[in-house]
């Protein structure tokens, strides 16, 4: 009992980060519980007849020391839109902290942590908390093109970061796929992945071929966050499961896709 | 404080807020945020004979001032529930009641007949009204013949507290609970989903994978509540009201409208506090209106 909260959270920053993704920071009022990479929040943006359910998003960054959190939010709709108009000062209503998080690599693991579009979040805060040094630590972020692309650089400490665009006009031209360390997949000890459906299946399909450990975070709808709805499900070898609280981190190998 | 008790037949509530089923899991999942003994009571999962799967996804779609969900009753089963779930809840310290469904007659007496073992379930709200499945649930409930038969073969196999979950998808509501009443029905809770749909424009194709769905959320509070009205008007039992209950004004409508008691349920889904503010909700209201007991709230709507 106790271990899932609802709080009302202060926003202290809103950035954006380019065209359509935006970096919202939130203080608890309450001292920060434990939250790992693959963990979510699921937000209230306010009473409007149009937005009803809370959205959920992927935690990128905590600060136990200022009971702070962020998330990195695109805008894909009408719930999403709303959230990036938040201000600082505003108040937003969080559940949390919600869902299964990625299996930490082992010491001396060598890890892939691929990232598609806001998807990178959990990825980089994964990067972050895995206690691996950066050698041990590949990151790719796709991105349709270089402007659609997050500065992470400040994270250049904790593993190396490459880049591909579907334009070329940043890093490796095509998908993450194309990137030329997926030709050498067995180096690897773990794969993560987080993003669009689409390329989470296909780094699914280039990691299954080599028999590497992998995990990808699923955003199916939801309406709940906490397994009571059963509306976020995903057909698993063990039968119909919530995204919500057997997830959203799911090993691939548990998943039903056709890959 | 005022004094919130009321009594659905032999179910003594210690206030007449409760979880809608489908809502609020098997109670556990709230009990994560905060002890559920401080609520009326809890309306667990549907459980049906054996494992189902329920509807492929997408199961939900979220519409102005609510959603549609087409679960499809999804559940491990009865004898899953006893064996793995029951004895995690089963001290829980408020009533526990299972929410039972068949797609034939049988199907109801077979889960029936196992919750009536139960010692530590005091009631059983009969769902002839999910507007999710092929067979069974819903088909019973739009009939008269159909309500009664389900009632009067279940009512021969359980000696307990029987609650009828009533459908919104039929002419007259009224009717129905009337018939369920001559089967020996103690209470009625109404109303489940109105069967509903939504279509992506872009995409020309339904948002959910059944097409149709059932419709909750404040959306459909107002014909939720005038139902309840009509029902506690017709029938001398019992009845539990529902459909969009957000806060404590909605709760108190439903009570002046005939309900002894309530259950919240999509309203969980933004806030599983919600409840808890609206039993606070209600105190406030009584002792702002100089009452001195929620019995006093019901039916009390002024003509």
């Amino acid at each position: 009992m106790g271990k899932k909260s609802v709080a009302d959270f202060i926003i202290t920053e809103n950035i954006p980060l380019n065209k359509d993704n935006y970096l919202i920071r939130l203080k608890s009022p309450e001292s920060l519980p434990p939250i790992k990479p693959g963990q979510f929040v699921n937000i209230d943006i306010k009473n409007s007849s149009e937005i009803f359910l809370r959205r959920p998003f992927s935690v990128f960054e905590t600060d136990y020391k200022n009971n702070s959190i962020s998330i990195i939010v695109k805008v894909l709709g009408r719930g999403s839109k709303k959230l990036t108009e938040v201000k600082a000062g505003e108040v937003l209503s969080l559940v949390y902290p919600l869902g299964k998080h990625f299996t930490y690599p082992s010491p001396g693991d060598k890890v892939l942590a691929v990232g598609g579009g806001s998807g990178l979040a959990p990825m980089l805060f994964l990067a972050r908390e895995s206690g691996l040094p950066a050698e041990n630590m590949d990151i790719i972020i796709g991105a349709r093109s270089a402007t659609d692309h997050i500065d992470a650089s400040a994270y250049n400490k904790y593993g190396n970061i490459y880049f591909t665009t579907e334009d070329g006009t940043l890093g490796t031209r095509g998908l993450v796929t194309h990137h030329p360390l997926f030709g050498e997949l067995a180096n690897y000890d773990k794969i993560y992945a987080c993003g669009p459906e689409g390329m989470m299946k296909a780094v699914a399909r280039e990691a299954k071929k080599t028999g590497v450990f992998c995990e990808v975070s699923l955003e199916n709808l939801m309406a709940c966050g906490f397994g009571v709805c059963l509306c976020c499900i995903e057909p698993t070898v063990n039968g119909n499961l919530c995204v919500c609280t057997e997830g959203p981190v799911f090993n691939i190998n548990d998943l039903k896709w056709q890959i | 404080m005022a004094d919130l008790s009321v009594k659905i037949h032999d179910l003594l509530l210690k206030n007449p807020v409760m979880l809608a089923s489908g809502t609020c899991g098997y109670a556990e999942e709230i009990n994560e945020f905060y002890d559920v003994s401080q609520l009326g009571g809890i309306f667990l999962k549907g459980i049906t004979p054996r494992n189902r799967d329920g509807n492929l996804y997408p199961r939900m779609a979220e519409t102005p001032s609510g959603m549609l969900n087409a679960v499809g009753l999804q559940n491990k089963g009865i004898d899953y529930f006893i064996q793995n779930i029951y004895p995690r809840i089963k001290n829980y310290e408020t009533p526990l009641i299972i929410n039972v469904n068949g797609s034939t007659v049988e199907e109801y007496i077979e889960v029936t007949e196992k919750v009536n073992e139960l010692d530590n379930i005091p009631a059983i709200e009969l769902n002839i009204s999910c507007p999710n499945v092929k067979e069974g649930g819903m088909a019973f409930g739009v009939s008269c013949p159909g309500a009664e038969a389900v009632t009067r073969a279940v009512r021969s196999a359980y000696n307990k507290t029987l609650i009828v979950k009533l459908s919104p998808n039929v002419t007259d509501v009224s009717e129905i609970a009337k018939a369920v009443e001559g089967q020996g029905a103690d209470g009625v809770s109404l109303v489940n989903t109105f069967v509903g749909m939504a279509i992506d424009a872009e995409t020309r194709k339904p948002l959910l994978s059944t097409v149709t769905g059932g419709l909750s959320g404040p959306a459909i509070k107002p014909i939720a509540l005038r139902m309840v009205w009509q029902v506690a008007q017709a029938v001398k039992i019992p009845v539990i009201g529902m459909g969009g209950i957000m806060n404590a004004a909605d709760a108190i409508e439903f009570l002046l409208a005939g309900a002894s008691a309530v259950q919240v349920g999509t309203a969980l889904f933004k806030d599983p506090f919600i409840p808890l503010n609206i039993v606070e909700g209600i105190d406030n209201y009584l002792l702002r209106h100089q009452m001195s007991s929620v019995s006093e709230l019901i039916g009390g709507l002024q003509l």
